[in-house]
């Protein structure tokens, strides 16, 4: 199969790769981009570790085939804040020590970033049952809920 | 001579030091490295438990377009020519050589740059086995009907291994004993005696970050890129392999997605480095998960315990055979064969004991350490014990532990006194928070519930050695060389609470390097909840060290004592510009007296015991079998919190790990193929499997360790799987011995309780 060129909007430039069709959006992002921050872990899809968000929408890279980003707009945890200029969701991450290895931060992260665009104040139930979806192996669950938590506090007070 | 006062740092929940590179997913982890030139591997692995390799065809493989290369066994020969490694035996090839002896054993490996091409043509090889007869139960294996290996072959690293280099016609690769005083008059004169069966299932740490390692060989030496928790260990074991110095292999390991155990010792690290002498080229060797099933895992074990009981309650007898089921290749095995036998009659005083403690070879993948060596094993037997003699007695199990608790000051059954200890304290505080002498309601129709409560005693591996460096320069700042690998327990921010404290500095400030052996000094391994106390400890020795030159400096620079010139101005008026450096350096080595060979007893066991138990609420629906915990409580011994925010996550974390192996976790195992080796297969605890909890500490100092310090990271394991069980037995008078405690588990127990036995599936 011939390799096919996609363009694409990366972290806010535009971009564009030669991508084979059996690529998958992880090695397109660690290969062609240098951006390891989505992991592959589990690569079936189940653990989050490599949640990138296409369009707004979070999907699994290491399912998400990389011609499939072709014309859209692909945000990754490198997109968010720098070591130097963290955004809410992670300064609650770290405050509320919400994760030990770190190697699935960033789809938590992610994922915790998307819901409270879209539920500024969630309860425990709304957040387990929107991070149902990613998988932490240390079990810094009771941290993860509180962060979130807390992230909504610290944007409902930016706003 | 002072430096900024910036208060005390042991016991601040300091955020970890490399918390803004892990939010912002700028952390370095192995299985995302790369390097210019490198080719990715794909293994082929053996389809049969035990077999004799007839023939391995490569050819379809290596005429795939775009394999680099295919190898099998014997061409690893020719650059290793002894290729067989090990922490414990060295009986682990790096491809199979003439045999193979588990189903997903490496056979051949191919290299391709593109991952996907390798994939494609390791499915293209085809090798031919004369099948041979397996094993899989650890206990069939014992009786030696079936040999898994011809002969064994200890390391010379353990001195207890040597007596059995040689030895044929056994799958017991070590045989640990214990005994002290009479067990069988003591039974004969007990007024009870129970006796018991338990068995633990095959399950897998499932570390996020698979088992990955890299190599680039460059004709000169070898430069190693691995997720592995001991560097110095990978080191030693490759440059023995090689016949080179250690000083031409180099250990480099960077963050790792989680450990738990199962990247210690020597995993991948071997293949990578004979891959890349074939290739030429740098070669890397990332597992998928599914591989990591076939990889390592947790011991399977069986612990037959039988105990005797005087007519005041006391016990007085307790004898222990257990069983471990270390798979095809030794691994740790007999290191947790002997390590656990030394605590398995648990943290009870009892005058007559005996231990048999059998590491055991079958075909089945082999099995290392998890979070606990051992112990989660051993304490899900005697605790679940403990209730069953409690309730056949008609005693309150909380007052039947108290009465046959070891305390601090006695004798532990090795003959070591059990020592800062607090197992009293971590008893009284379950019991505490489940608010056990408040009546309890059981529910009724087809909800019930109970609750019930554990407690685990652990010898930390005994005796290692850890060494550190601490760099001083010339503007102030402060650099840490250890080689403790930070895999989420935050070692790294505990290391530089422990420096920051005795150098009077901000954690914050001080950096720990990336752990590279050409860099780091030794140390034995993160590993078994050792690196607090022996890590700790070199690098206060190293800090203290570093203090000592300093105030030398000082003196001889003509400050008067007790001045507080700036650090920076000490090293400009020693050398007349910012130059130089103060080097502390510091080594930690217990003391410690090996067990005696026939009765396995010692005055020096450990350097520091570890006592952690857990209380459980939950509740049973009797139509359906499902255990819902509705409130887990981890309480333990951990001496001085470094950083309790950091220790309560330790623990809380290990808990739920602990509960998935509980409730869940199983690797299904069918003629020695794993059946469910994929996170879709094998549920692990997700988000809304987390009860209420508490995880706390109990006041307490380890006199010996860094600032009163101790390991915490496995001993939230301890007492989980027997708190569960006994409150199940307390809601519904049911009692499993053998986990995980699944709905269907359950529900043939209650089935067999009414007398209407369901059938087997």
């Amino acid at each position: 199969m011939p390799a096919r060129t996609i363009r694409f909007t990366l972290n806010g430039k535009l971009a564009t790769a030669e991508v084979e069709p059996h690529h998958n959006l992880v090695e397109l992002l660690q290969v062609q981009f240098g951006l390891t921050g989505a992991r592959e872990s589990c690569g079936q899809g189940l653990c989050g570790c490599c949640t990138v968000l296409v369009d707004g929408a979070p999907v699994s890279g290491c399912l998400h085939l990389a011609v499939f980003v072709d014309g859209t707009e692909v945000v990754t945890i490198e997109h968010l804040g720098g070591p130097d200029a963290l955004d809410p969701v992670q300064e609650a991450f770290i405050e509320c020590g919400a994760f030990q290895c770190g190697y699935c931060t960033p789809g938590f992260v992610l994922m915790a970033k998307t819901l409270l665009a879209r539920q500024p104040d969630p309860d425990d139930e709304q957040i387990k049952n929107f991070l149902t979806g990613n998988l932490c192996r240390c079990a810094a669950y009771p941290e993860i809920i509180n962060a979130v938590k807390l992230a909504a506090r610290k944007i409902r007070a930016d706003a | 001579m002072t430096m900024q006062v910036t208060g005390k740092q042991v016991g601040r929940s300091v955020p970890r030091l490399e918390a803004r590179a892990k939010v912002s997913g700028r952390a370095e982890y192995t299985h995302t490295m790369r390097l210019p030139g490198m080719l990715h591997c794909k293994i082929f692995r053996s389809t049969v438990p035990h077999g004799r390799i007839r023939s391995i065809d490569v050819s379809a493989a290596r005429a795939v377009p775009g394999v680099f290369a295919v190898y099998t066994g014997e061409d690893v020969k020719t650059v290793i020519p002894d290729p067989y490694y090990g922490p414990a035996f060295h009986d682990q090839p790096i491809l199979a050589l003439d045999k193979v002896h588990y189903v997903g054993e490496p056979v051949a490996a191919v290299l391709a740059t593109d991952p996907h091409v390798a994939d494609q043509a390791a499915q293209q090889i085809v090798a031919d086995y004369e099948e041979l007869p397996a094993v899989f139960d650890e206990v069939e294996a014992a009786d030696n009907k079936v040999l898994v290996h011809d002969e064994l072959k200890p390391a010379t690293t353990f001195a207890d291994l040597k007596h059995l280099k040689g030895v044929r016609g056994t799958n017991v690769a070590l045989d640990f004993k214990l005994r002290h005083g009479d067990v069988d008059k003591s039974f004969a004169s007990a007024a009870h005696v129970f006796e018991h069966t338990f068995r633990t299932q095959k399950v897998l740490h499932l570390a996020f970050e698979p088992l990955v390692s890299i190599a680039d060989y460059n004709g000169d030496g070898v430069i190693i890129y691995s997720a592995a928790q001991g560097p110095s260990f990978v080191r030693t074991e490759i440059a023995r392999l090689l016949g080179w110095p250690e000083n031409r292999v180099r250990v480099k390991v960077p963050y790792l997605g989680g450990g738990y155990g199962s990247k210690l010792y020597i995993k991948l690290e071997a293949l990578a480095v004979a891959l890349s002498m074939l290739a030429r080229r740098p070669v890397k060797v990332a597992l998928t998960m599914d591989e990591v099933f076939y990889t390592i895992t947790k011991h399977p074990s069986t612990f037959r315990i039988k105990t005797g009981v005087d007519r005041n309650g006391r016990i007085v007898a307790r004898k222990c055979d257990v069983w471990w089921n270390g798979g095809a290749y030794a691994d740790i095995g007999p290191r947790v064969t002997q390590k656990s036998g030394f605590t398995a009659t648990g943290p009870y005083d009892i005058d007559n004991v005996s231990i048999d403690s059998y590491a055991v070879y079958t075909n089945l993948p082999p099995a290392g350490a998890l979070r606990g060596f051992g112990v989660p094993q051993l304490v899900w037997a005697y605790e679940s014990q403990t209730d069953m003699i409690a309730r056949a007695l008609d005693r309150d199990p909380l007052d039947f532990r108290r009465q046959n608790l070891l305390r601090d000051g006695q004798p532990q059954v090795t003959g070591t006194i059990l020592k800062d200890a607090a197992t009293e304290a971590v008893l009284d505080r379950i019991a505490e928070r489940l608010e056990w002498d408040r009546p309890f309601d059981h529910g009724r129709g087809t909800i019930r519930r109970g609750r019930g409560l554990a407690i685990g005693l652990k010898a930390v591996i005994s005796p290692t050695t850890s060494v550190a460096i601490v760099n001083v320069s010339a503007d102030g700042s402060v650099t840490v060389y250890c080689g403790t690998i930070d895999m989420g327990q935050g070692s790294d921010t505990a290391m530089a609470q422990i420096v920051g404290e005795v150098l009077n500095m901000a954690a914050e400030t001080i950096r720990i390097v990336p752990r590279d052996t050409d860099v780091t000094p030794y140390d034995m391994g993160t590993l078994g909840s050792r690196s607090l106390f022996h890590m700790g400890n070199a690098v206060r020795f190293a800090a203290e060290d570093a203090r000592a030159k300093l105030a030398a400096l000082a003196r001889e620079v003509g400050e008067p004592e007790g001045s507080n010139v700036p650090l920076p101005d000490l090293f400009v008026k020693k050398y007349g510009m910012r130059a130089g450096n103060i080097v502390g350096t510091g080594t930690y080595k217990p003391d410690y007296t090996p067990p005696d060979p026939q009765t396995g007893l010692t005055p020096n066991v450990t350097p520091f015991w570890m006592v952690a138990g857990a209380g459980a609420e939950i509740e049973v629906d009797t139509e359906t079998g499902r255990v819902r915990v509705l409130r887990l409580i981890n309480v333990a011994d951990v001496g001085t919190p470094i950083n309790p925010k950091i220790v309560e996550t330790q623990l809380s974390g290990a808990a739920i790990m602990q509960l998935g192996f509980t409730l869940f976790e199983k690797m299904h195992i069918d003629g020695g193929q794993v059946t469910n080796a994929s996170l879709a297969d094998y549920k692990i605890p997700g988000i809304h499997d987390v009860p209420a909890m508490v995880s706390e500490t109990v006041d307490a100092f380890q006199s010996n360790g860094p600032y009163g310090a101790k390991g915490v990271g496995e001993l939230a394991t301890f007492g989980v799987s027997p708190a569960i069980a006994n409150a199940l037995d307390d809601a519904i008078g049911v009692r499993l011995t053998e986990l995980p405690i699944t709905p269907e588990a359950v529900f043939r127990a209650l089935r067999a309780q009414q007398d209407k036995p369901l059938e087997d599936a």
